[in-house]
């Protein structure tokens, strides 16, 4: 069993982590970056004005920057017949996107708590802001990427099906949003508590609803 | 290659097939024992690789049952190989999965193609490539959805080959083709008989 865990987490970290086709682990976080980077152009040079919305502004990059891999988590894999053979050989699939989740995480989670160091510098958080931003993404991620998983696991095989991906994650992850940019106010601490929940429901329930949206695409 | 899969069986009993709300075929009956290849033909639409993927478990019939004893081994359109990677590491995938088979490369006329990305592949170079998969795989049960499509004179031969020596050790084959293949004693089932 971890033997096949293994082989499936380092083909799929393969994909994700590597610059093939879709631009692998970069292209998120250079589209991250520049929202960061244009904010200050949009409302003007007012330094407390960036200090006070900056940490929701990384919020907003980042939930956005979670949409751009989504065609790439699942349809490759159900086009290339991947999963009928996973089946065949009793790999379910809630197996698969389990393990999805986790690679696209490792992907995608760290790069961005990275990325908002010098995301935070560009709109001059303070220190204890960076701080909680950090804390928050490191308690948000684990649920936009299980959240991604199995968005793109429900729109696969759709026509524009990436389009309506994005549609869909907004308003799924607006929770995490709420509580992982609540924790930036003053006395917003349980935020994190709070953010970390939602990521833990989303990761418990990404398996099986993943899983199950791929098994539909068979009828 | 594992020991001669001699449990092998499939028992298709009564199948009905229906796509959208259209019944391809009704009354569907067949049974296979080690050794024994049965060829599935028709024309195309008429529901064969839908049995197939109904015998592999992959779709749930409209009407009536299949049992099968052993491992099923799939091949249809898609070769299931990561194109962006070398044939080597993306036949290594499934190879980690499966354990280790010994697969005649050399025969297959892949140890060529080893390093070259499964893009750059054409299709008869893919279909052979999916057939190491399968060979891999160790399978007792080998469904071959279109096996010969896009294959030379020279790779229809091996796969008939191939085949045949995978029934001689006890191993059951469903072929789905609307081309002729050489196989001794096979079963013929043609599909357009039963069509509803």
């Amino acid at each position: 069993m971890s033997r096949l865990l293994v082989a499936l987490l380092k083909r799929d970290l393969g994909r994700l982590l590597g610059s093939g086709q879709g631009g692998g682990t970069v292209l998120p976080i250079l589209f991250f970056l520049a929202v960061a980077m244009i904010y200050p152009f949009a409302v003007g040079p007012d330094a407390a004005l960036l200090a006070r919305t900056g940490g929701g502004v990384i919020w907003i990059a980042a939930l956005l920057a979670a949409i751009l891999p989504l065609d790439r988590l699942i349809e490759p894999d159900l086009q290339k017949g991947m999963f009928d053979q996973w089946a065949l050989r009793g790999i379910s699939e809630e197996t698969v996107v389990a393990v999805r989740v986790l690679s696209h995480w490792i992907s995608f989670g760290p790069p961005l708590m990275l990325a908002a160091w010098p995301a935070g510098a560009l709109l001059g958080l303070s220190s204890a802001s960076l701080r909680m931003v950090e804390l928050g993404l490191l308690a948000g991620t684990p649920g936009l990427a299980a959240l991604g998983v199995a968005v793109a696991a429900i729109t696969a095989g759709l026509r524009g099906g990436a389009a309506l991906a994005g549609l869909l994650v907004i308003p799924l992850g607006v929770p995490l949003l709420i509580f992982g940019a609540g924790s930036l106010s003053a006395g917003g601490e349980s935020g994190l508590a709070l953010t970390a929940a939602v990521s833990l429901v989303l990761m418990a329930a990404a398996p099986f609803a993943g899983g199950a949206a791929v098994r539909a695409t068979r009828d | 290659m594992q020991g001669p899969p001699t449990s092998a069986r499939i028992a298709a009993h009564d199948l009905a097939c229906r796509r959208g709300d259209r019944v391809l075929f009704r009354g569907v009956s067949f049974t296979l024992k080690p050794g024994q290849a049965l060829q599935v033909s028709g024309a195309n639409g008429i529901g064969k690789s839908s049995l197939l993927r109904l015998v592999a478990g992959l779709a749930r019939p409209f009407a009536g049952q299949v049992e099968h004893g052993g491992i099923i081994g799939l091949i249809d359109e898609q070769p299931a190989l990561d194109t962006e990677i070398p044939l080597a590491r993306a036949l290594g995938f499934w190879s980690r999965l499966d354990g280790s088979a010994c697969v005649p490369l050399e025969a297959l006329g892949l140890s060529d193609l080893l390093d070259v990305p499964v893009r750059f592949l054409s299709t008869g170079q893919r279909k052979r490539a999916a057939m190491a998969r399968l060979i891999g795989q160790g399978a007792a049960i080998w469904l071959l959805d279109e096996p010969l499509n896009g294959l030379d004179v020279h790779a229809t031969r091996l796969v008939e080959e191939l085949t045949a020596s995978h029934c001689a050790r006890g191993g059951i084959a469903l072929i789905a083709s609307h081309q002729p293949f050489s196989f001794a004693d096979m079963k013929q089932l043609a599909l357009a008989d039963y069509a509803a």
